[in-house]
């Protein structure tokens, strides 16, 4: 899932300065599921955002919608009724949400209320961490399902470097070096002889560096 | 001869060779540089010159090349892959290559958290791996990577770090292999204390027979005092200082601990010479470049040979 964190209240607040009638959008995918931008934080941060103004002598009026994707065109058109009767709309949808209704919605403002994080599952409750850079050319069945692009810091493809040590990377305490995560598994699956081959130069084109990308499926269109 | 470097044709030799290090300054003053060359100057094959080691933004490592060459030193340049894609490395490696410049270490470099920028963005383009193999191709094949035909290949001694104190331990000789397949010619070790499990890295080296077709220089630092060997143990990831080695210079007074460092220093050299499969040492005296004369003299290697 695509996570993320809620920006501070006083950054949301400072975006807001300008107007006193918003709509607050909310979503129902991945960022319900990470607890940052679903329902239930629309309703949160609405409150907040209402005390907020209130005790600063300027109200705010909040219409909270919460929308089944933010990143689908047929449930951002739900939003259509509403934007016009409101000055702006802050979104604590991800990124590519916030950009859709921005899209979408050429002549409102679209305010990002929450910092998208990164492709990531739930290590357990309240734990959320990064496992795939969407890098376009995956590798994992060399690695032994583990990303080097995304869990080696310096996204080695032959680690580990000489800053491993005792399972932690050198960037920090917390961190667990890709690479030795790598090593472990290859020898639990046998693999280890995947270690031993160079591998050819990563092809950056595939990911980000080959500018914005997009995907084409002439079987659906 | 692939690169006709000096710390080549001492190798070839079959002579123990010497290398040492010296850190561009956190400035643009060359007189820095010019100091620690004069300490450097005849007691060394060739003088590494570091990449904004531990992330810390210092004068280049190429400007850093060029200036102990005027004072007479070959210089070893040293590239991290943590700051250049892969066009700029290949744009550097021909521009020291045209200076000169004819041994190279190829490095991943320290993460970018370390230094004054952890907020920078790190490029990672190709690994440490890849970028030997990229020189090692320039080199013998006279080509890019996108097979176009260089105007002049770059000539260079290729080497390459290795960490055999870091995990996992069975892979280190493994990544070694694999770097010497990728076209490293020589290798220099991190700083070792901790001779027992370095004795054992070399064995499992030989075994494969890596110390055949690369040049195995070994690293040390002489320590200046028992503080600094703590700092080290805590703060060096990778960094392995056994407990006997801080006992025995914490046992000295604190004005005789940097004197002790060097005699432990010299010992460490004295022992790695008579080692097989070791070919040379590398002598990184941190800040402390004056002491390589005592240090390097101290262990027999001096004066260093003329091979023409
Ligand atoms: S190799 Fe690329 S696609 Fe596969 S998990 Fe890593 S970043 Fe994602
Ligand atoms: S310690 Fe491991 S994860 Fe960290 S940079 Fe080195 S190889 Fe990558």
């Amino acid at each position: 899932m695509i996570t993320g964190t809620p920006k501070p209240i006083e950054e949301i607040l400072e975006m807001l300065e300008p107007y006193d009638n918003i709509i607050l959008a909310g979503c129902h995918g991945c960022v319900t599921v990470c607890r940052v931008g679903g329902e239930k934080e629309v309703q949160v941060l609405a409150s907040t955002l209402r005390l907020a103004r209130e005790a600063a002598g300027r109200k705010i009026a909040i219409t909270e919608i919460s929308l089944e994707r933010q990143c689908d065109p047929e449930y951002v058109e739900k939003l259509r009724p509403y934007v016009s009767d409101h000055q702006a709309v802050l979104s604590i949808a991800c990124g590519a949400g916030i950009q859709f209704l921005a899209e979408k919605y050429a002549i409102t403002p679209v305010l990002p209320g929450i910092n998208t994080g990164f492709l990531g599952v739930t290590e357990r409750q309240g734990e959320w961490a990064e496992r795939c850079q969407g890098c376009g050319d995956c590798v994992l069945h060399l690695t032994g399902g583990i990303c080097p692009v995304t869990r080696c810091a310096k996204s080695l493809f032959h680690g580990p470097c000489g800053g491993s040590s005792q399972g932690i990377c050198e960037v920090g305490k917390d961190v667990k070096c890709g690479w030795q995560l790598i090593i472990d598994r290859l020898k639990a699956l046998n693999q280890l002889e995947n270690y031993g081959k160079l591998k050819p130069y990563k092809g950056w084109h595939t990911s980000r560096d080959g500018g914005p990308r997009r995907i084409l499926r002439e079987d659906m269109i | 001869m692939k690169s006709g470097s000096n710390l080549e044709k001492v190798l070839a030799a079959g002579h123990f060779s010497v290398t040492a290090e010296c850190g561009p300054p956190r400035g643009a003053d060359p007189e820095v540089v010019r100091k620690k060359a004069a300490y450097v100057k005849g007691n060394v094959d060739a003088c590494n010159v570091t990449d904004n080691q531990t992330s810390v933004v210092r004068m280049s490592s190429l400007a850093g090349c060029l200036l102990i060459k005027e004072e007479g030193i070959e210089p070893l340049i040293q590239m991290v892959v943590r700051d250049r894609n892969r066009i700029a490395l290949q744009s550097d490696l021909l521009g020291a290559s045209a200076m000169g410049v004819r041994n190279i270490l190829c490095l991943s470099g320290d993460h970018q958290k370390f230094g004054d920028d952890p907020q920078a963005k790190n490029v990672f383009d190709i690994d440490s791996m890849q970028f030997i193999h990229l020189v090692k191709s320039m080199r013998d094949e006279g080509t890019f990577p996108s097979g176009k035909k260089l105007d002049g290949a770059p000539k260079f001694f290729i080497g390459c770090a290795v960490n055999p104190f870091a995990d996992p331990f069975e892979i280190r000789v493994p990544r070694l292999k694999l770097k010497v397949e990728a076209g490293a010619d020589f290798v220099q070790t991190q700083c070792i204390y901790n001779m027992k499990k370095f004795k054992e890295y070399l064995e499992l080296a030989k075994k494969q027979g890596l110390h055949e077709k690369v040049k195995i220089l070994a690293g040390v630092t002489p320590l200046k005092s028992a503080g600094m060997a703590k700092f080290m143990k805590k703060m060096v990831a990778g960094m392995d200082i056994p407990d006997e080695v801080i006992n025995r210079i914490a046992a000295e007074p604190k004005e005789k601990q940097a004197e002790k460092g060097i005699e432990m220093c010299i010992e460490l050299i004295q022992e790695l010479k008579e080692m097989e499969g070791i070919a040379g040492v590398h002598v990184m005296a941190i800040e402390w470049e004056e002491k390589l004369h005592e240090i390097i003299g101290g262990a027999g290697l001096l004066p260093r040979p003329v091979v023409e």
